[in-house]
């Protein structure tokens, strides 16, 4: 799991506002990225993937490309005022594109939303919305598993086939049974099927 | 393995919504691999840390920094920055951060050296554009913290190493100003920034490294003026070409005058021609000048005084100077010679004096050497050691020590151009086959130990053998051809103009070939390669051929500089001949037709519409002169936003007669208003797309015709002002339009607007689908939108008596000039990511369903079943249209985690995807490259054709000896009671 480094750092540079304009322009934009620690910890013992060092946040579709510091922060430089896509790509996580206005008339103000879900951002903070499992997960084996593949099936029947037959045929009436046995004879198919008992049957 | 049988049904029973493509952890690295580069180096950074682990830092020309294992030369980190943010500068500070100027000296990062965390951005503003300069000065320390120093966009800044921290800035706002060096002599605490004014006046700023305070600004004019860069010889003297390039001036200033001093080149070198350019160095005392034919080392030996230390016409390359002790600096030279490069180290104050001397082997495929970067160590009896870095014309790494190749990495594949694919050689008697299973035995042992793993008996050892018997099965990695065609050579064409063969199974380079028509040469300046096509491909006629592939390539960057083309065999990749065109390249128009030795016949269209005929023989003549009336091909000029469509017309009426060059007429040519629309992109079914069916079955057993017809272009437009980026245009102003057009005839046949949408567009075309990928400005989402034609003139032949009476249509002939009657259906749906590549399966009958294959901005390759773009979703879909798999409508396309193909990897700077369909028709190749490479294979309908990798071969056995004893067993029995029965 990456360190989500502790609060302080943070604090120190969350006193400036996420948008802070440069020149007449250009503006810049601010943001976070937070990665739960609990999230990280439903991998049952895989080791995480992504690192925070390989997580890469993308104005517009990669026309920009920015990286986390330590942590969490993010900053694009120079981007003019209008309505940008922020994306966050990190392996093992799914984030939600963000939709950001960067308003020419009121430099400062926050407006960001979630494009996913439409909902609005009060700070740029941006979560995963849920972790990404790449494998299947191997079912552990179990006999119901083997039993109802084809092999287990054909064992099954075989068996039934086996055991449960003489039983049958025990049940029936000794004539009936001497007269179907004499009827096979008159056949005379020397078959497997007639040396066992369940070949009775036919 | 493949028990090969085509249950058609099997395909509507896996409609199960489940991820199609999933893998379990320990499957990775069967089917698929992964292979990490970074591209042709740029600068490299030797970290001098004496504990631990030994590391080069490198930034590259793919836009990739670096930090690479000095021992072995793999990776221990890497970035790879956005396209427009080019590194300029790299360097490392404090001996644990590497400093990274980027975006033409706009961006300066820190990244934490052991592990590749960023640690601080800078954002660092100027008034104008200039060159810049990245300086690490050692002993320069500003309240016990160390200070870089960067000139960029005609401002000098001093900036803390720790947090980035801008200390001091100073502008150089003089209009004509043009900044050349950026000095901070060791020792002291100035800083000089010299540079030309007006191209004729030389400029010295003296400036206080404490504070930015400008000490001294002297000027000197310079009536000859200036060409080229300045080469630094010491920290206070700087040697300049004039404008004609024949005088050198040396320029001291010293103590803040300046003085200087000017020697015609002819004075030091009797026989120099034409002008030259100076290499820069920075090793003290000494520069190199370059003419044509002669590379030329000169001294400067106190007062401005040049003295000719080298002449030389090899090939050479110099390194920067490293300092070893106090006051002596080491450089390194590689000259070449045949079939070796010798490297010689040199102190700089004596040049004839060599410090060392090796001469390496070098294999001629990898070309000249293009940089040399030079690093020492102690050796253990306390003398120094040196060991180099070289870059290579195929943008190979290597590293040399001790005379030996210690590593080399094929960083030229990480900047492919062009992919194709070719079979391997069939197994023969006589073609030797690595031994698959020694015998039966062992094959038995294998299969127990699988078995083992598959009933959670086995022990860890034994699960590592299962793994290590999996990853190494000779069977994927053998060099003839397979019954399934999964065993391929991928063809790549790199940037460098080297050709390599990847084997499919396992990612090795089977061979790899420097084109020599790619060479540069006299005729052929800069020498850039194209396209890839399959030039021969014996199957039936000619199976003793080998196969081979054509190479075009043009001599220039503009589209009017003559063609060069290459046929290489694809089994040994010897070049078998190549071409010197006289005319260019604008268009290669692969014809579907081959000559009796398999050799498809290609149409070149040249820059004056001219189309030539290759091969030129007249077996191909023959056959193309059958076809004539058949041939029409377009041409899209994206810039006036005309599509035209072009047929042949007769021979060319040219001065010289050329039997294999014809005249082109226009047939049609569709021009999109300028003001309202622009082409941002064009797409067409791939050519040897294999359609199963023209009907498709839907609910109500009912029957629909795809219109499939090789002829189609799907066009997509935008309104011009929101041809740019994301947020730089209102919906309102924005529009996108796609077209289907047919190329025959130039008839538009379906036409669609997306308002409040913009590019960029993203298209793939298979069958009679389209589906293109674009962002909607209204929603702020992306979208993906599938249009699919249908044709209506085969809609009566369904009724049985119409066919009965013979009033169907099926004999009319079709021609293209009717007017086509089809009916589009389509759909959009929101998609989360930005894409930056998109393509679809391919297999080699097509009855397999497709999936999309999108390459998404996160770098990776989502498989993406086709039946979620289908037009025909509702919301609430009856029980039949269930029954045929069709899935509710929702407004989003779901991204399942699982069916990733490239599971938790990612091919970093993803370009393209490919996919070859394998001869098992449930299977298709999947190759993903960027600056990383990727392949899989992939089954979208799941393999109906073949037994899984993981299925229990021993469990088959025991099941079958345990049904023969249980049939013995009860024959026993059933005797015994017979025989009791007898008695009785």
């Amino acid at each position: 799991m990456a360190a989500v480094t502790p609060l302080l750092l943070l604090l120190l540079l969350s006193s400036a506002p996420s948008f802070s304009s440069e020149s007449r322009n250009a503006y810049n934009i601010n943001g976070r990225v937070k990665i739960p620690q609990g999230l990280g910890l439903g991998t049952k013992g895989y080791a995480l993937p992504g690192r925070m060092s390989n997580v890469k946040v993308l104005l517009n579709g990669g026309q920009n490309i920015t990286f986390l510091r330590p942590d969490g922060y993010f900053s694009f430089h120079n981007i003019p005022a209008g309505t940008h896509l922020i994306e966050v790509s990190a392996i093992g996580y799914f984030f939600s594109p963000v939709r950001v206005d960067v308003s020419a008339r009121n430099p400062g103000k926050v407006q960001a939303a979630l494009t996913e879900n439409r909902k609005g951002l009060s700070e740029l903070v941006l979560e995963p919305l849920r972790e990404e499992q790449y494998y299947e997960i191997r079912e552990p084996f179990s006999i119901m598993s083997l039993l109802k593949s084809p092999m287990g099936l054909m064992v099954g029947f075989m068996l039934a086939v086996a055991f449960l037959m003489p039983k049958l045929v025990e049940n029936m009436d000794p004539e009936e049974m001497r007269r179907a046995q004499e009827e096979m004879r008159s056949q005379g198919v020397p078959s497997l099927s007639s040396l066992l008992p369940g070949g009775a049957m036919n | 393995m493949a028990i090969r049988s085509f249950f058609l049904f099997i395909l509507f029973f896996s409609s199960s919504l489940s991820p199609v493509f999933s893998l379990y952890e320990d499957q990775v690295g069967l089917m698929d691999w992964h292979q990490q580069y970074i591209g042709k180096v740029k600068q490299a950074v030797f970290s001098s840390q004496r504990a631990g682990r030994k590391r080069v830092v490198v930034s590259t020309e793919e836009n990739v920094i670096a930090s690479l294992d000095l021992r072995h030369g793999e990776i221990f980190w890497r970035h790879l920055l956005g396209a427009d943010d080019v590194i300029d500068g790299i360097d490392i500070g404090l001996g644990k951060y590497v400093i990274t100027l980027s975006s033409g000296g706009s961006i300066l990062r820190s990244w934490n050296l052991p592990d590749g965390q960023m640690v601080w951005e800078s954002s660092l503003q100027g008034p104008k554009h200039s060159k810049s300069f990245l300086l690490v000065p050692t002993n320069l320390k500003f309240d016990k913290d160390n200070v870089l120093v960067v000139f960029s966009n005609g401002r000098l800044h001093a900036i803390s190493c720790i947090d980035g921290e801008v200390l001091w800035k100073k502008d150089f706002e003089a209009e004509s100003f043009e900044v050349q060096q950026v000095i901070q002599p060791p020792g002291s605490d100035l800083i000089y920034v010299v540079g030309f004014a007006a191209s004729y006046q030389f400029e010295m700023y003296q400036i206080n490294a404490k504070n930015g305070e400008l000490l001294k600004h002297e000027s000197a004019s310079f009536s000859s003026g200036f060409s080229g860069e300045v080469s630094l010889v010491s920290t206070e003297t700087v040697v300049a070409l004039d404008s004609t390039g024949s005088i050198l001036q040396t320029i001291s200033f010293q103590d803040g005058k300046i003085s200087s001093q000017q020697t015609p080149i002819s004075n030091l070198v009797e026989d120099s021609l034409g002008p030259a350019v100076i290499i820069p160095s920075s090793v003290s005392g000494i520069f190199a000048i370059k003419t044509d034919a002669v590379t030329v080392f000169i001294r400067v030996i106190g007062e401005g005084k040049l003295e000719v230390v080298e002449k030389t016409t090899h090939e050479i390359a110099v390194s920067d100077a490293l300092s070893i002790s106090e006051d002596q600096q080491a450089f390194a030279l590689i000259q070449h010679a045949s079939s070796e490069i010798h490297l010689t180290v040199k102190l700089a104050h004596d040049w004839d004096g060599n410090l060392l001397k090796e001469s390496v082997k070098m294999d001629w495929q990898r070309g000249l050497v293009h940089k040399v970067f030079i690093n020492n160590y102690i050796r253990t009896d306390r003398s120094y050691g040196f060991r180099v870095l070289i870059v290579m014309e195929d943008h190979s790494l290597l590293l040399l020590q001790q005379g030996e190749i210690v590593w080399s990495r094929e960083d030229g594949l990480a900047s492919i151009i062009d992919v194709t694919t070719s079979e391997l050689p069939v197994e023969r008697n006589g073609v030797s086959v690595a031994k698959v299973e020694h015998n039966l035995f062992e094959w038995l042992k294998g299969h127990m130990l699988k078995l083992k793993g598959t009933l959670m008996l086995a022990s860890p050892e034994d699960m590592a053998a299962i793994q290590s018997m999996r990853l190494k099965s000779s069977e994927k990695s053998k060099m003839t051809r397979d019954h399934n065609g999964f065993r391929k050579l991928l063809i790549v064409l790199t940037r460098a103009g080297k050709l390599f063969a990847l084997h499919t199974g396992d990612g090795r380079i089977v061979w790899s070939h420097l084109l020599r028509s790619l060479h540069k040469s006299e005729a052929c300046q800069s020498p850039i390669g194209l396209n890839l096509y399959q030039w021969q491909v014996p199957h039936h006629h000619a199976m003793d051929e080998n196969p081979s592939v054509l190479v075009v390539s043009r001599c220039g960057p503009s589209s009017d500089t003559p063609g060069v083309l290459s046929f290489v065999d694809t089994y040994t990749g010897k070049e078998l001949s190549s071409l010197s065109l006289d005319h260019a390249v604008v268009q290669v128009i692969p014809l579907p037709y081959t000559d009796s030795t398999e050799q498809r016949l290609h149409l070149l269209i040249n820059a004056d519409k001219h189309a030539h005929l290759y091969p030129k023989t007249s077996e191909a003549l023959s056959i193309f002169k059958r076809e004539f009336l058949n041939i029409y091909w377009y041409s899209v000029e994206d810039q006036n936003g005309i599509i035209k469509g072009h047929a042949l017309k007769c021979k060319c009426t040219g001065e010289v007669a050329d039997e294999f060059c014809f005249d082109t007429r226009d047939l049609w040519s569709v021009v999109f208003p300028s003001e309202s629309e622009k082409i941002v992109a064009t797409v067409t079914r791939k050519l040897n797309e294999v359609v199963h069916t023209q009907a498709k079955v839907v609910a109500d057993q009912d029957v629909m015709y795809k219109y499939i017809s090789r002829n189609l272009l799907f066009v997509a437009t935008v309104a011009p002002k929101g041809s740019g980026e994301i947020g730089s245009v209102t919906p309102e102003e924005s529009w996108l339009v796609a077209y289907l057009i047919d190329t025959v005839t130039g008839r538009i046949l379906h036409r669609v607007t997306h308002h409040g949408s913009q590019g960029p567009v993203h298209a793939v075309f298979s069958e009679n689908w389209v589906v293109y990928h674009y962002f909607n400005l209204r929603a702020h989402r992306y979208e993906m939108s599938v249009i699919e034609i249908y044709d209506q003139s085969r809609a009566d032949n369904k009724d049985v008596w119409k066919l009965v009476l013979g009033k169907h249509n099926l004999t009319s002939p079709i021609s293209l000039f009717s007017r086509p009657e089809v009916i589009t259906k389509s759909q959009s749906y929101f998609f989360t990511h930005s894409l930056k590549a998109i393509a679809v399966t391919s297999t080699a009958k097509g009855i397999t369903s497709k999936q999309l294959l999108l390459g998404t901005i996160g770098d990776q390759v989502l498989a993406l079943d086709k039946r979620f773009l289908d037009p025909r979703r509702t919301v609430n879909p009856t029980q039949a249209e269930k029954e045929e798999g069709i899935i509710p409508l929702t407004d989003s396309l779901p991204i399942i985690p699982q069916s990733y193909v490239t599971h938790a990897l990612r091919v970093e700077g993803l370009r393209g995807i490919i996919t070859v369909p394998a001869k098992l028709e449930s299977t298709t190749l999947v190759f993903a490259h960027g600056v990383d490479l990727f392949f899989t294979q992939l089954a979208p309908s799941r393999t109906y054709d073949s037994l899984t990798e993981d299925f229990s071969y021993a469990l088959l056995l025991i099941t079958i000896v345990a049904l023969v004893a249980a049939i013995f067993v009860t024959w026993r029995l059933s005797e015994r009671k017979e025989l009791q029965e007898k008695w009785r």
